[in-house]
């Protein structure tokens, strides 16, 4: 696969704003706000769409919706009473915001994490990146018009996986697991044998989900060509995740920043060609299939020990003065926290990082001169998730 | 990726005339950053997205801190002649008092901006810009002309801090609704009196119904008694 | 052939649909409610307060330290403390919550109370069935509703329960020991002081006035008193002083 790494010494000025559309004919431009009660906008999204017949002039994102303050709410709890409110970002993948903040609050204060909790940490990411994935395709395909079959599919699969969260942390989707300095919770053998025979009935699910859409005629012509999104945009926007992957940049934080045990795995980064939806579709595919793979490896060397370091404060939790910045490679794509400390049990500046937000910064651009139908497919590409586009 | 130090003077190298300085940071992060003048920090954006060695082209996340206005006293010792009667004589005698002088430190929004490369995977890099205040000083130069990925950010930065950003090509309230007044994330936002009902009203919560009941509103929703309840 | 793709997805479809008449796994709906899935031992929706032994109120574990209403993010748990004490598992006297309110409404079911809990006091229910047609004072749930016994905490989570059992057998047997030796160390200080009043009086005879004799005699009434009570009896006496401390053993009695 052709390495499309972005070269800088482009004039990026020029191209860095949408295209300005020029109307054909007379009359005037058909004004739709299609949202905030809208099936295919994954919450509470609105889109300020200005047609010209069918096809889009003009794309105005606008959201708040779920504006629940979170970061304020961070910064008036304690660093341990911010957990909680960690899963309910990006509600589908609890487990993945609650390492991204555990990282980002350990560089601050240099803590260490014991070797069983960081392979539990890594199954219980990589379980999350699956189901993530499926779902995203599920609800892409469900916005085509599938009425719901591959949808339901993926979460048939989806249930199993969490099934295995509640039976560890006791929720299913709100897990609040990950702690400073480890996992609140050791997982028993029992745990781990179950979660090897969903892992090992887990390749089967891919190839039938396969053989349902991706030599489907119709997903082909919809996809194809549509929603294009050239590499040098996407690198300039801060696209991150599968979005920037299907237009063709190696960019995977797992592999760039060496976080957690990720380097013990052997595992390979999908990259698209064209930058379109099937591309991105595509790279989700694969993506389940390479993290089915380390889950595969993790799973067998689970080594035994403490789950949480001995030296690691539950409560009265003080870090030093001082700021940090994590990120991980979420299943959307970079969630970041950063973090600035003044020495009290609460943190002075409290941020998050939202992918599903930065990622919508190019919507406008892909979307013009396309029909109004495949706004809601370029939508459902982007795979974004209100709770953290607001937070 | 360099250090710190040697970024700082590649930029002062490249870029005349700029004011760049080193923020240490005492955490074990070492995210160390550089504090840029308005000025010219465009240009330094620039410089340190089309340099071959550098090459961030990815500017990952960009926020903004408010610091507040700081109320500093510190005691000085003060000579000053004083007339007194010194054994039924007018003298006019120096004497040293200690005072105590207060004055303000005007507090500042700050915006903080974190820098990768996807070419050369390298980063973070933590550039830092303040504003001369927060009432009527507060713009800063946009960096969406150079990184796309700021035009939602300073955007939201603008909602819910107040920083003024020059050269964005949209800048309007992102999260907020437009009729919205004031800024959220401030730390010294004053919420609207909207209290409604909290059964277990305890700290803080307890302290907006005492006030929100001796303010007179009416109550929305009323308490119902609690069956069964207490001991 | 144009086509291929949708009819190898038709297949699919089909090989679902009639598979799910012959296998569970392509089954997979529930019919609730006349059918529950059974949940898993460590799930948690609510909070509930643990009490031992058949009487609630004096078998509470909870000592109203307030250390859960403050370590909780959304602030859901009320408290407050008893003017009047009552014997705890190792009878000790400890204030109790005379008030203990969670609005339901408000938790977000996070655990983390149950985390900081010291006296294992705080649990999490599995009771999802909660509606109410009173928004506020129907999920506002109070002391007496929060009470469950400690034999229901077996059922809901067996093993997180007799792991709480043993520990709390531990640090009672700890305390008891703890008593034993205490009072075993006082009785003996009490011995050594009277043994040495006992030899020094007999020195002040020689130059001393009438007092001296009400000393003498002291020793002799005492010495025995306290010698023989020392020896064979110093469990009982240990077990009588530690009885009324430890009376509600496993719950009120």
């Amino acid at each position: 696969m052709k390495n499309r790494d972005t070269t800088s010494g482009h004039a990026l000025e020029d191209w860095n704003r949408p295209p300005v559309f020029e109307t054909e004919g007379e009359g005037e431009l058909l004004e739709v706000s299609m949202g905030p009660h809208h099936p295919s906008t994954h919450g509470v999204f609105r889109m300020d769409v200005a047609l010209d017949g069918e096809r889009v002039v003009k794309l105005k994102p606008v959201f708040g919706y779920l504006h629940r303050n979170h970061e304020q709410i961070g910064q008036s709890s304690s660093y341990l009473a911010s957990m909680p409110y960690t899963d309910r970002l990006d509600y589908f993948c609890s487990l993945s915001n609650n390492w991204a903040y555990a990282l980002a609050v350990e560089k601050l204060v240099g803590q260490a994490v014991p070797e069983r909790a960081e392979y539990i940490r890594v199954i219980t990411a990589e379980l999350t990146r699956v189901q993530n994935h499926a779902s995203a395709i599920g609800f892409l395909i469900q916005e085509m018009g599938a009425s719901g079959t591959p949808l339901m599919y993926a979460f048939r699969e989806r249930e199993k996986i969490l099934d295995l969260f509640e039976s560890l942390t006791g929720s299913r989707m709100m897990c609040n697991y990950m702690r400073f300095g480890g996992c609140r919770v050791d997982p028993s053998p029992a745990w781990l044998d179950a979660t090897r025979k969903v892992v090992a009935g887990l390749p089967q699910f891919v190839d039938e989900f396969e053989n349902l859409l991706s030599g489907n005629e119709i997903l082909m012509a919809r996809t194809q060509g549509v929603g294009v999104l050239r590499p040098e945009l996407a690198v300039n926007a801060g696209i991150t995740g599968p979005m920037l992957r299907g237009s063709g940049v190696n960019y995977d934080i797992r592999k760039v920043d060496h976080y957690g045990i990720y380097d013990r795995f052997k595992f390979r980064v999908p990259l698209g060609d064209h930058g379109d939806i099937f591309d991105r579709y595509m790279v989700r595919i694969l993506e389940m299939r390479e993290s089915i793979k380390i889950l595969e490896q993790a799973l067998k060397e689970v080594p035994a020990g403490p789950i949480m370091d001995p030296k690691a404060k539950i409560r009265g939790f003080r870090p030093k003065p001082g700021e940090a910045y994590g990120r991980i490679e979420a299943p959307k794509g970079e969630l970041g926290f950063y973090l600035i400390s003044d020495g009290s049990p609460n943190p002075y500046r409290y941020r998050v990082r939202p992918p599903s937000l930065i990622n919508l910064t190019v919507l406008e651009d892909m979307c013009l001169g396309h029909n109004v139908a495949d706004v809601v497919l370029i939508f459902g590409s982007v795979d974004i998730v209100l709770g953290e586009v607001d937070r | 990726m360099k250090s710190v130090e040697e970024i700082k003077a590649a930029i002062e190298a490249a870029v005349p005339g700029v004011g760049v300085k080193i923020i240490s940071n005492p955490s074990p992060s070492a995210q160390h950053s550089l504090l840029l003048d308005s000025g010219t920090a465009v240009d330094v954006a620039r410089f340190l997205r089309d340099d071959p060695e550098l090459a961030l082209d990815f500017l990952s996340n960009v926020t903004g801190v408010d610091y507040l206005d700081k109320e500093i006293s510190e005691k000085v010792k003060v000579t000053r002649p004083v007339t007194k009667t010194v054994d039924g004589v007018e003298q006019t005698v120096e004497e040293t008092v200690e005072e105590t002088r207060k004055h303000t430190e005007s507090g500042y929004l700050e915006a903080v901006y974190h820098l990768f490369s996807m070419a050369k995977k390298h980063g973070p890099l933590v550039l830092r810009m303040r504003t001369v205040n927060r009432t009527d000083q507060v713009e800063l130069p946009s960096f969406t002309p150079i990184w796309r990925s700021a035009e939602f950010q300073e955007r939201e930065i603008f909602d819910l801090f107040g920083i003024v950003f020059t050269g964005h090509p949209d800048l309007r309230r992102l999260l907020m609704w437009d009729g919205f007044k004031d800024h959220p994330m401030r730390r010294d936002y004053v919420e609207p009196d909207d209290f409604e009902y909290e059964p277990t009203a305890h700290d803080e919560v307890l302290a907006r119904a005492k006030a929100h009941k001796a303010a007179g509103q009416p109550a929305t929703l009323v308490a119902p008694e609690v069956p069964g309840g207490a001991p | 052939m144009l086509g291929e793709g949708i009819l190898k997805g038709l297949a699919e479809t089909a090989r679902n649909f009639a598979g799910s008449f012959v296998s569970k796994e392509r089954l997979t709906t529930v019919e609730y409610p006349e059918e529950r899935l059974p949940l898993p031992e460590a799930s948690r929706n609510f909070p509930f307060l643990v009490y031992d032994g058949p009487n609630w109120e004096k078998g509470l574990r909870c000592v109203a330290c307030q250390i859960c209403e403050k370590e909780c993010p959304p602030k859901c748990i009320y408290i407050e403390k008893s003017k009047d004490k009552k014997p705890d598992f190792v009878g000790k006297p400890q204030i109790y919550p005379a008030k203990f309110d969670i609005d339901i409404s408000v938790c977000m079911s996070c655990q983390i109370c149950v985390e900081v809990c010291p006296f294992e006091a705080i649990k999490m229910d599995t009771e999802f069935e909660l509606s109410t047609d009173d928004r506020f004072g129907g999920l506002l749930l109070d002391r007496k509703q929060l009470a469950r016994s400690n034999e229901y905490y077996h059922t809901i989570h067996p093993t997180e329960a007799s792991q709480v059992d043993a520990k709390l057998a531990e640090e009672k047997a700890k305390a008891e020991a703890k008593a034993k030796t205490d009072a075993a160390a006082k009785a003996k200080a009490a011995a050594d002081a009277a043994a040495k009043a006992a030899a020094a009086p007999p020195k002040a005879p020689e130059g001393g006035t009438g007092t001296p004799t009400p000393a003498a005699a002291k020793p002799r009434d005492t010495e025995p008193k306290q010698a023989a009570p020392e020896k064979p009896s110093d469990p009982a006496k240990a077990a009588s002083q530690a009885e009324p401390k430890g009376e509600p053993k496993t719950g009120g009695d």
